[in-house]
């Protein structure tokens, strides 16, 4: 019983520890981009206040907000899993790219179907080809060992230039730089339909969905056999060969679930917010984004969900502070600094050097008194 | 008059490539550096635009194109300064580190755009470095640097060491070379590399800097290193495939294929070489692992 409870405690430092760092991190680059809005004349109150007020100030504002968190959320679990299993797909960006235009066929192909079926085989047709991009990564790994950031990175261009071919050539809106729009029976349901508070806002069932697959990636990622072996690749991938696990398998499976989310989210953006897809000159964002996500969120599904609420508040919040007169690139800059605190570890590292050198001059200065 | 056609467009397909290719080198130049150290370089575009911004800036404020190549040396060296911090002192995760500069780098820019020019999109003109002949300064510049890479990296004693820190370490710091020194110099060097491929762009091919300008360059130098199988000789010629890639795109129009898929290849090629393709591409073996002295 003694131990249980201590044992207990012991989870808890453990769980408040992992939370601690972070926010600490997150604390300190707010300060540094406070810092830096001040040194240009400006006040840094003003700018924070702009960012709650411009991201949360009434129902419109907050569901704009979560209309960019649902993406973030499916993007941050796509790169988390991967890390997970000790695999960076930097190649969301071009499987939320896939999600998208697979996602706007179905919606504009299979139009006549009833509104369930249709929004539900769109979603899960982009989710599936996103799953697919992923894996062709995962499984190239797997089989010739190339490493999965640079054909990450390649297949992202790829993916970008094959949806501008489709877009411009096979889908294309005759005269204009996107595709052709979805049925409306392909459109996911919005809240405004119901909800006179969110009239002014697109927010839509997907962040509900976005919830439950977070919640779901949690369970599998902790409460399954399957999880429990692409942890376990991820953790030591030569312990896990010996300990009877497929590493091979389960690197091609943490990439399909990788591509699933990344796909599923662009599918949803394409769904519920776009109605279509344009002819993109650059990335959308939304996969590189979900890296920073991942990482503030301890790569954890749970920890994935907050995270992209805290990124979705300073997208949001960036242009009410553009009004006021500071530059919305403060928060790009805000967000570049989150994640090389986070990413270096800088709290953790520099508290337990600190620790370290305190111990040291105590037990030398015992030492002296010895 | 269709050969005199035909020769123009050669002429016109040719000086193109050399120009496209011209930052590519120095960025690849720079990823050859740090990666034969062993630290992945994923930042090269984000200190390639930083490198495109300075250059404009410090021309801008002194009048003087050399007063900016000197600007886009000294802030490409700070954030390789910063990568190698992060990535040997704090032993970060390297890849991690090089996406967040890039994420930096990016509204840092745009940041300081708005602030210093007062608008968003692109800044006034400054001067640059007109051509001499065909091409500008950074042109020539570019395949001097291949050469002297080459040189330091293959035929000097540091070169041997910079390899030996990138291959294994552990054996190199028993030989009593310093690891974490050779990484240091690598990575500030590929920091200069990158931002003088920046200062190409931005006072080089054009006047200015704009938005967006690097537009994925970075990425494309760290494949053509790859394709060059980590050899600035290999590199400078994948530089220069790219760059042909790139140069096709002006009679894009004129060709029988989708653009699209001219605007691919160079990706879908890279994908080949990496995976084994078109001959394997390996690496040097301790690129991207941080070095912890006396573990074991």
């Amino acid at each position: 019983m003694e131990t249980r409870m201590s044992e207990f405690k012991e989870d808890v430092v453990k769980a408040l520890k992992e939370i601690a760092y972070p926010l600490i991190a997150i604390i300190i680059s707010f300060v540094v981009g406070g810092i830096l809005v001040a040194s240009f004349g400006k006040d840094p109150l003003v700018a924070y206040k702009a960012l709650i007020k411009g991201s949360m100030g009434d129902f419109n504002k907050f569901g704009e907000t979560l209309v960019t968190v649902t993406p973030l959320i499916l993007t941050g679990l796509s790169i988390a899993f991967g890390f997970r299993c000790g695999l960076f797909n930097i190649g969301a960006e071009g499987q939320f790219i896939i999600g998208s235009i697979t996602a706007v066929w179905a919606g504009w192909a299979l139009a006549g179907l009833p509104a369930i079926l249709h929004v539900t085989l769109a979603l899960l047709i982009g989710a599936f080809a996103g799953g697919l991009w992923g894996g062709f990564v995962g499984w190239l790994k797997a089989k010739v060992g190339s490493h999965e950031v640079i054909n990450g990175i390649m297949m992202n261009y790829v993916a970008m230039y094959l949806s501008n071919y489709i877009v411009m050539n096979m889908m294309n809106e005759p005269e204009k730089a996107y595709s052709v729009g979805i049925a409306d029976t392909a459109k996911l349901w919005r809240f405004a339909e119901a909800f006179s508070q969110f009239k002014h806002s697109r927010l839509s069932v997907g962040i509900i969905i976005a919830l439950a697959v977070a919640i779901a990636a949690y369970y599998l990622l902790n409460k399954t056999v399957q999880g429990y072996e692409i942890r376990a690749v991820g953790f030591n991938p030569h312990a896990a060969e010996y300990g009877g696990i497929n590493v091979k398998k389960n690197v091609v499976l943490a990439m399909i679930y990788s591509g699933l989310f990344a796909g599923l989210a662009g599918s949803i953006m394409a769904l519920g917010i776009q109605y279509r897809v344009n002819n993109l000159f650059g990335f959308t964002g939304y996969g590189l984004d979900g890296i920073a996500v991942s990482l503030v969120g301890g790569n954890h599904p749970l920890g994935v969900i907050l995270s992209a609420l805290l990124f979705g508040i300073l997208q949001k919040g960036g242009p009410l502070m553009q009004i006021q007169g500071i530059p919305k690139e403060v928060v790009g800059i805000i967000q570049g600094i989150i994640i090389l605190f986070v990413a270096a570890n800088f709290v953790k590292v520099t508290f337990e050097s600190f620790k370290v050198k305190r111990d040291l001059r105590r037990s030398a200065v015992k030492g002296g008194v010895e | 008059m269709e050969n005199v056609g035909i020769m123009t467009i050669i002429t016109i397909v040719f000086t193109a490539t050399i120009r496209s290719a011209t930052p590519l080198i120095f960025a690849s130049l720079g990823g050859n550096f740090s990666e034969k150290s062993g630290v992945v370089n994923i930042g090269l575009e984000g200190i390639m635009t930083v490198g495109a911004f300075s250059a404009v800036f410090f021309s801008y404020k002194t009048g003087s194109p050399w007063a900016g190549l000197l600007g886009a040396i000294v802030v490409g060296a700070l954030f390789g300064l910063l990568l190698a911090f992060l990535s040997i002192n704090f032993k970060a995760n390297q890849v991690v580190v090089g996406v967040a500069i890039n994420i930096l780098a990016a509204s840092l820019t745009t940041f300081l755009l708005v602030e210093i020019w007062g608008r968003p999109g692109q800044t006034d003109n400054v001067n640059y470095f007109q051509a001499w002949g065909p091409f500008n300064l950074f042109t020539y510049l570019a395949f001097v640097m291949v050469a002297v890479s080459y040189y330091i990296i293959y035929k000097t004693p540091f070169g041997l060491r910079i390899r030996a820190v990138g291959e294994h370490p552990r054996a190199a710091d028993t030989l009593g070379v310093n690891v974490y020194w050779i990484r240091y110099v690598c990575v500030t060097i590929s920091g200069i590399l990158a931002g003088i491929g920046g200062a190409s762009l931005s006072i080089g091919s054009l006047s200015l800097f704009k938005e967006g300008m690097v537009a994925g360059k970075g990425f494309i130098a760290l494949a053509a290193l790859i394709f060059g199988k980590w050899n600035p000789v290999g590199a400078a010629l994948a530089c220069l495939f790219f760059g042909f890639a790139d140069a096709l795109q002006t009679v894009a129009a004129d060709l029988p294929v989708p653009k699209e898929f001219l605007f691919a290849l160079p990706y879908i090629l890279t994908m080949l070489a990496v995976s084994g393709f078109i001959g394997k591409s390996v690496g040097p073996s301790a690129s991207g692992i941080p070095y912890e002295k006396g573990e074991r």
